[in-house]
């Protein structure tokens, strides 16, 4: 083990070898991800939209480099993938913003 | 709008990937990589019934009527563009081409390049072709429809020998079509893909076939070819209200110039390693190096353009046109190396996109 470092790419295509540790649960894991991203009312083009734009808030760098290559594959335009991000980005500010009011509330309460 | 070239070839370089034996070299991790894969050939050999690949009578005469273009795309496999004046067909070779076809059941001529138009003998061959029935595929890499006034006419040429058009859109969007083709050429290509629907190409119900060949630009594999044909279908109508056939998913082949842009960019080891990984024994069947005879602009013939490229002949004595001989090619094994991955990764990649 010469690598020190916390993220190693090529650690990516290892994801499989989970199941070395687990393997019934493992699996399982693996079944149910292929299954979430088939077509369904959802096409896997938008799925994988969803995921790159969860990748960033759950700030996953595997996820960001799979998900990114997925999307590139897929034919999906840059400007579709910077979007998921912000709308990721939104959220995320939003629901950071929205505590404010709590802020607002408890200042007020024991302001004069 | 004039191109602005990407660069020069391969060969204009002087560069050492020209050399197509150092190219085999690197694919055999001889050179530049270390990295060793599977044997292609012994891959196809353990997974499939085919010990040896042979081919079926074929079906298509695919001409590369010669290197010159007009444009000097990255990932080009033929290091074709401007500065490739000397190798381009001569009459008396399509001639010897026209004698093949009228002695043999092959009904379909793909003629490639280069881009095919800048021949000189181009539209006498096409009209030849016609004459005996015989059904003209050009691969057109749109841009030279507006590259100069003298093709300007060549839509309607089209139109009068039914010639089944398959044009290069690397992608919808400007950006992604420019840096793998030069600045300008998605402009030039919508302007073209336009002259060839106002004819009546890609329309439905005319007849006149026109299809789109996609191939990703970068380090990276096509997704599915129906998702990707929707796609294109959905923006191209959208956003330029043109209209085609069908979409051809094809994978950029380790070979070239495409080669080259891997090993600079880095990618060269992750990329055969994905083409490695995403073998699919079922393609096989299906190669088009099965169907189709390949022929240089200098006579010679291959199992296909890829392999022509990398200067692997045909293994029979057969090799050149002037020593044309279907029962000899019939008998051939088809010449395999490395690069074959690109052909067999996923849903299967040939000129004709998915093989599976
Ligand atoms: S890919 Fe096609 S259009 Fe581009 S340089 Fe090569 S032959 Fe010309
Ligand atoms: S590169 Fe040519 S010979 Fe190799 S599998 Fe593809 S079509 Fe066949």
């Amino acid at each position: 083990m010469s690598n020190k470092s916390y993220f190693n790419p090529d650690d990516l295509k290892k994801f499989g070898n989970i199941t070395e540790f687990q393997e019934e649960l493992g699996k399982k894991f693996f079944d149910y991800y292929a299954a979430v991203f088939e077509d369904g009312a959802l096409t896997k083009r938008e799925k994988s939209l969803i995921a790159i734009a969860v990748a960033h808030t759950v700030q996953c760098p595997y996820c960001i480099d799979a998900y990114s290559h997925d999307l590139l594959q897929k034919g999906v335009d840059e400007e579709s993938m910077m979007e998921a991000v912000h709308v990721a980005a939104a959220i995320k500010s939003g629901a950071t913003l929205v505590n404010s009011v709590q802020m607002m509330n408890h200042v007020k309460n024991v302001s004069m | 709008m004039a191109i602005k070239q990407k660069g020069k070839s391969l060969q204009a370089r002087d560069a050492q990937l020209a050399d197509t034996f150092f190219q085999l070299k690197v694919l055999n991790g001889k050179e530049i990589s270390d990295q060793k894969y599977p044997p292609f050939a012994e891959q196809v050999g353990s997974t499939t019934d085919h010990t040896v690949l042979r081919p079926i009578y074929p079906e298509i005469f695919q001409i590369n009527i010669g290197k010159l273009c007009n444009q000097t795309c990255a990932h080009c496999h033929v290091d074709a563009g401007p500065d490739r004046k000397e190798e381009n067909m001569d009459r008396a070779t399509l001639v010897r081409c026209l004698e093949i076809l009228d002695q043999t059941q092959i009904k379909t001529v793909d003629i490639t390049g280069g881009a095919p138009e800048m021949n000189a003998h181009f539209r006498w061959f096409v009209e030849e072709c016609s004459k005996r029935d015989i059904t003209v595929m050009n691969r057109c890499n749109l841009t030279i429809l507006r590259a100069n006034k003298k093709y300007h006419d060549l839509p309607q040429f089209f139109k009068e020998h039914g010639v089944h058009i398959i044009s290069s859109l690397p992608y919808f969007s400007k950006k992604r079509t420019d840096s793998q083709r030069g600045d300008g050429v998605f402009e030039d290509s919508i302007a073209a893909l336009k002259a060839l629907n106002e004819v009546g190409y890609g329309v439905e119900g005319s007849g006149l076939l026109l299809d789109l060949v996609y191939n990703p630009a970068g380090a990276f594999l096509p997704g599915d070819q129906a998702d990707l044909e929707s796609e294109f279908k959905r923006q191209l109508a959208e956003r330029f209200d043109i209209t085609f056939n069908s979409l051809f998913a094809i994978t950029n082949m380790p070979i070239s110039r495409f080669l080259e842009y891997l090993i600079s960019s880095g990618n060269y080891e992750d990329y055969m390693t994905e083409l490695v990984n995403a073998y699919n024994p079922s393609t096989v069947d299906g190669l088009m190096c099965r169907n189709t005879l390949s022929v240089s602009w200098d006579g010679y013939i291959y199992d296909c353009d890829f392999n022509q490229m990398l200067d692997l002949k045909v293994s029979a004595a057969s090799q050149h046109i002037d020593d044309f001989d279907i029962e000899a090619l019939m008998q051939r094994s088809i010449v395999l190396n490395q690069h074959c991955y690109g052909c067999t990764a996923g849903a299967g990649s040939s000129c004709g996109g998915e093989t599976v």
